[in-house]
């Protein structure tokens, strides 16, 4: 029997194609034979791998066919998670971004490298802001200042004291009863002659005789024909600090008649923790630089300098041992007439409208030319 | 497209009672309903959409199978066990092509699959690539006949008159050694 015949065979048999007397004869066979036994259920196996196939084989068919139906595309665009918008940015652009960051990298260096960024440290740099501050401070009170000038300038022509008004203006307190007065140094910073005048309009001239940049302090003395002596000074200069809340007031020319201001001492440093000045709730205005600083007792305590630009109603005052430290350090061939301060107080005991009226005598507005 | 009706989700039991009836509508319905889930899972695990319909023909035909065989019960839904058997057949497609990064981003809950349906599943494939290979190295005319008869179920008279055989047992005749040919290509590839 060929091998083929033998398949044919199988085949049928596993079909289910015999019948009668032809199964009988092969199942016999199939008994006898343990080889053909095995053959049978290799085709079988054969069979249904075969099956198998082409079952699949329809399925896929199918299947693609549905598949080809989908528009796979517009799906896949839904489904995709969407990077965050700034990786996509990222993504699309970061040559540029890198560019970019790059030059603003090298305009920062650039820039400190110019501007000294890299040599000074950062204390220098708080330094150099405060000074900036400062400087601020007394532009606020210059500014002021030239613009009260020129509101006296236009009303000149009827008022009979402006004959010949300065640049500036500020104020200062006589310290003896001879003629010498101290003032803030910026307000005769650059002076060419500097006048002073009293509570009744009469100006005289005056010299600066000592300045004290560092402290602020200048010195001036009287040194005018028409000038007689003030008269014993009313207040004492107090050597020892003054303690926080304690009453205070001024008297100064912020404009051309004399102003009081009063308030309180809040605290034992000045602007930026400047030990030498005290910190004041006084509205003081530019025009006031300069002017005395009493207690209610009568004591003089300070000098008004400066304000606060950022607060209003924040005022500075330097110490009043820093001004005798300060008187100290005059040289004696600038003296031409002694300097004897006054230990006597005169203005304790009264109340503040009779202070005031022994005060302002020995406050000047002083005017100063360059 | 297709009608609303026809695209509609089938209810799980559809399914199955249109898998064992042969149903084309419930195929397409199913086909259409889970097939974006599979995409979504594949795409954005770095396939693309043709690893996606390969992924989710390869399911479907497993759930085909399965339910063919008659031994399909049903421990969850049918969505959860199809993006299941998704997710494991394309874990092991990635591990193959050492892409597998140790992390699938995943959007449905999923099943830890009994580890004989993906075995048997491996071992018809292999056969099917076999019988593929086999028919492959057959040559002309066995592999149309062989085709003819065993896959597109055509009659011997058919194929007969096809291939011009002057009688039917000369047909059979060359037919049963084309098969014997067949047997001795796929059970050689062992």
């Amino acid at each position: 029997m060929s091998d083929y015949r033998l398949l044919e065979q199988i085949d049928r048999y596993i079909n289910g194609e015999m019948s009668g007397e032809e199964l009988a004869a092969f199942e016999q066979l199939r008994k006898d034979n343990p080889a053909i036994d095995s053959r049978i259920s290799e085709h079988r196996n054969f069979l249904g791998a075969l099956k198998h196939y082409s079952e699949r084989l329809d399925l896929e068919t199918r299947l693609n066919a549905i598949h080809d139906e989908i528009d796979v595309h517009t799906l896949e665009e839904e489904l995709m998670i969407k990077p965050s918008w700034i990786v996509s940015l990222w993504r699309h652009h970061h040559s540029k971004i890198s560019v970019a960051a790059s030059i603003a990298i090298f305009a920062v260096l650039t820039t400190l490298l110019f501007t000294g960024g890299f040599k000074k440290h950062d204390t220098a740099y708080v330094e150099l802001k405060k000074e900036i501050a400062k400087v601020r401070i007394s532009t606020v009170l210059l500014n002021e200042q030239s613009h009260n000038i020129k509101k006296q300038l236009s009303s000149s022509g009827t008022g009979k004291i402006m004959a010949n008004p300065g640049k500036f203006s500020g104020t200062g307190f006589a310290l003896t009863s001879n003629g010498y007065l101290v003032t803030n140094y910026h307000v005769v910073k650059d002076a060419d002659s500097v006048y002073v005048q009293n509570v009744d309009g009469d100006s005289f001239h005056a010299k600066v005789i000592y300045t004290e940049p560092a402290q602020d302090i200048a010195f001036l003395q009287i040194n005018d024909a028409s000038f007689k002596s003030l008269g014993s000074v009313p207040y004492n200069f107090k050597r020892a600090k003054s303690d926080l809340g304690e009453d205070v007031f001024t008297v100064g020319y912020p404009a051309d008649v004399i102003a009081f201001s009063e308030g309180a001492l809040t605290s034992p440093a000045g602007f930026n923790g400047d030990s030498s000045a005290y910190e004041l709730s006084i509205l003081a205005r530019p025009g006031n630089s300069g002017g005395p600083l009493l207690d209610s007792k009568g004591n003089l305590i300070g000098i008004i300098s400066g304000k606060q630009s950022s607060y209003e109603g924040i005022s500075f005052a330097k110490k009043s041992s820093y001004l005798l430290k300060a008187i100290q350090n005059i040289p004696s061939d600038s003296l031409v007439k002694p300097l004897n301060l006054n230990t006597r107080n005169g203005l304790a005991g009264l109340n503040r409208p009779q202070q005031i009226k022994k005060l302002r005598n020995y406050v000047f507005m002083v005017k100063v030319y360059n | 497209m297709s009608s609303k009706a026809n695209s509609s989700i089938p209810t799980d039991n559809e399914v199955i009672l249109g898998i064992l009836n042969n149903s084309d509508v419930v195929l397409k319905r199913l086909y259409l309903a889970y097939f974006p889930m599979v995409l979504q899972l594949i795409i954005n695990n770095n396939g693309s959409a043709d690893d996606a319909k390969d992924i989710y023909q390869e399911a479907v035909i497993v759930l085909y199978n399965k339910v063919k065989a008659g031994n399909f019960e049903l421990s969850s839904k049918l969505k959860t066990y199809i993006y299941s058997v998704s997710r494991r057949l394309w874990l092991k497609r990635l591990t193959q092509m050492n892409r597998y990064g140790g992390d699938l981003k995943d959007f449905e809950e999923h099943l830890p699959l009994e580890e004989e349906d993906p075995e048997k599943h491996a071992d018809r494939d292999l056969q099917f690539g076999k019988m593929q290979a086999a028919l492959g190295q057959l040559g002309e005319p066995c592999k149309t006949i062989m085709e003819d008869f065993y896959i597109h179920n055509r009659s011997m008279q058919e194929i007969c008159e096809r291939f011009g055989y002057t009688n039917a047992d000369n047909a059979k005749t060359q037919k049963y050694k084309c098969l014997q040919r067949l047997k001795k290509l796929f059970f050689q590839q062992n």
